[in-house]
């Protein structure tokens, strides 16, 4: 947080032979990834590339087989996504996983819980100390959705809720962890292009406040537009690392998106 | 949700306000024992259950967790109070060490329960919870051999009443001019304690606790990722409603003077369950409803199936006892097929079941783990 885009060298996360097997399917193998203070990086690949079982790994949904992450100087807890959520990461999820019944302020008011401390007998005896913590939860998640859009919605049932503002609540629950790093999972999925655009707008403002950014991301006008650097998966392995246009132009990448030998005439 | 929204906003009328409302409670035994000793009894019955639902309720209205064994937690409670003052070990404790004793022991056995189970949801969790209720009452009837802690079958009798000093809340006796029976004495430690149960449960739900337990109940793995400790709050739950559980035991332990094995059926966890549901699932005021209908009704029906019977036939068609339960049976169909959140639904289970189910949210993926895979 208090360190400014590109300022320090050491990053902020940093991943080393990340592995990650179900059975008999190899989903991730041995992928390192180094992720900058204030960097917008981009996360792309074919589908069942691995990139939301990384997701999952980094957020601590599972536990690698192998291999380690480093986040903002310490080892991540794997196999703990409250944890990990404490720690400094916060997610949405590739398919939308709002707490459906509730009202879109509820939903980052539970955002706000690792944030926040009371217990059964603060909550029982409502003391001064609880009712002021009660009062900045509420204040918070007002203001969170004023930023993301939402605050005429606040009391709307989240599942009621067009897509894209699914979409928005869901980020503004995140934010609502105070996270270092925001990993959104496909965040443009089912968006129109004014939508689109509108939420490009919405990251690079939570990176203007020094969070950090990785995503997984299919609309591939919205990566080249907004990621500072891109790691291309396939099969569960890192096949190309670089700026987007780079990363564009790569024949690997072409030829996993085409489905073309990487020695083939493709490009 | 304080009571605050409950009365005027001015404190002054808040205070005429509570001050009215506990007069009316303090009346009540009155009003019942003019009808008769009965509905007292009956209305002390009707207490016990709210606790009970209330507790139960936690697990299964607030967190979502099913749990079809809940009445071993009341029988914990009442065994542990039973035990402590009886001629059973001779020990003869007073209610406020072994009620507390209860309260706490219930918890323990809800965290027992709940540390296997964190994993299971829905149908596998209620089966478990089943099998657990069945465990403890089996236990308790075995329990006499090699050494005789629990008596076995034939139950703990001569539990200890209710006593302060001299001051039994089961003698009945003439205080400041005004008869009092047992059963209306008992009515205000149990009015009491189920008032202040209320406030609990209000003050949970609307706090950062019973938002997570909400949050649980909507989308786990959505609810760890935001930072909670699933595993500890569910633990909670599973604590805080058994404990309540407890506590209510304890007080029908004292109440009765008697308990056995049979009192802890399967059916009173389903009768329990069934208060909440048809109450309405996640609605504290829905749930004290159901509880206090659903003790009630049948012994409503038990005093007038004879006298309408013989009013219309002029003798007694059906024996009292059968049709009692068919008409309950009846009653309860009829409710959940009018009003499937409930008499009296939260707000949130309302939502639940009208607006349309199927949205493009997480609401679609059976619970947990489907969504983690894509």
């Amino acid at each position: 947080m208090n360190a400014p885009a590109h300022s320090v060298r050491s990053p902020l996360l940093s991943a080393r032979g990340v592995s990650r097997r179900f059975g008999g399917l190899q989903a991730l193998s041995d992928v390192d990834l180094d992720i900058e203070p204030g960097e917008i990086r981009g996360l792309i690949g074919p589908n069942g590339a691995g990139k939301t079982t990384f997701f999952n790994v980094l957020t601590g949904l599972y536990r690698p087989s192998s291999g380690s992450i480093v986040f903002d100087g310490a080892p991540l807890p794997a196999g703990a996504p409250h944890l990990v959520a404490a720690r400094g990461i916060a997610r949405t999820f590739q398919n939308i996983r709002l707490f459906a019944n509730m009202s879109a302020v509820e939903n980052v008011m539970v955002g706000r819980h690792a944030r926040t401390h009371a217990g059964v007998l603060g909550a029982v005896l409502r003391g001064p100390g609880t009712r002021a913590e009660e009062a900045a939860i509420h204040a918070r998640a007002h203001a969170l959705l004023e930023e993301v859009g939402l605050a005429r919605h606040a009391n709307a049932i989240a599942k009621t809720l067009p897509y894209g503002d699914q979409r928005r609540l869901e980020i503004a629950r995140a934010l609502a962890t105070e996270p270092k790093l925001l990993a959104l999972d496909e965040p443009a999925a089912g968006m129109n292009a004014s939508e689109t655009v509108e939420l490009k707008k919405l990251l690079l403002d939570i990176r203007e406040r020094g969070i950090t950014l990785l995503l997984i991301e299919h609309d591939m006008r919205l990566v080249m537009g907004l990621c500072d650097r891109v790691l291309v998966l396939d099969h569960g392995e890192r096949i190309a690392e670089g700026k987007p246009a780079e990363v564009q132009a790569d024949p690997a990448v072409i030829a996993a998106y085409l489905g073309v030998p990487a020695q083939g005439t493709a490009a | 949700m304080g009571a605050r929204g409950y009365f005027g906003t001015h404190p002054a009328q808040k205070w005429v306000g509570v001050l009215l409302i506990a007069v009316a409670l303090a009346c009540v035994p009155f009003a019942l024992a003019a009808v008769g000793q009965t509905w007292v009894r009956v209305v002390n019955l009707a207490l016990l259950y709210v606790m009970l639902s209330l507790g139960l309720n936690i697990v299964v209205g607030f967190a979502g967790l099913l749990d079809l064994g809940y009445i071993a937690f009341y029988a914990v409670g009442a065994y542990v109070y039973a035990i402590l003052g009886s001629p059973q070990f001779d020990l003869h404790l007073p209610f406020w060490i072994s009620l507390p004793i209860g309260f706490v022991a219930a918890a323990v056995f809800g965290v027992l329960l709940g540390t296997p189970t964190l994993k299971l949801r829905g149908d596998y969790l209620a089966i478990v919870t089943l099998g657990f209720g069945e465990i403890i009452r089996i236990f308790l009837n075995n329990l006499n051999a090699p050494v005789n802690i629990t008596n076995g079958p034939q139950g703990i009798n001569l539990v200890d009443p209710l006593k302060l000093g001299s001051f039994s809340f089961s003698k009945t006796e003439v205080i400041a001019g005004l008869g009092f029976t047992g059963p209306m004495k008992y009515y205000y430690p149990l009015m009491l304690l189920t008032v202040v149960i209320i406030a609990l449960n209000l003050r949970l739900q609307d706090s950062r606790i019973g938002r997570a337990w909400e949050a649980i109940r909507e989308d786990e793995t959505a609810a760890a990722a935001m930072g909670i400790n699933t595993r500890n709050i569910k633990l909670l739950a599973f604590a805080m409603g058994a404990s309540f559980g407890g506590l209510a035991g304890g007080l029908f332990a004292s109440m009765q003077g008697f308990i056995s094995p049979e009192s802890f059926s399967l059916l009173e966890s389903v009768s329990v369950l069934a208060m909440v549901v048809l109450g309405g699932m996640g609605n504290i005021a829905g749930v004290i409803l159901g509880a206090v209908l659903l003790t009630g009704l049948p012994e409503f029906i038990r005093f007038t199936v004879v006298p309408v019977q013989q009013w219309v036939f002029g003798r007694v068609v059906v024996d009292p006892e059968a049709i009692r339960m068919l008409v309950f049976g009846l009653a309860l169909i009829v409710v959940m097929l009018v009003r499937p959140a409930g008499l009296w639904p939260s707000s949130i289970r309302k939502r639940e079941l009208t607006t349309g189910a199927n949205e493009a949210s997480a609401e679609g993926s059976p619970a947990g783990s489907s969504a983690v895979s894509s």
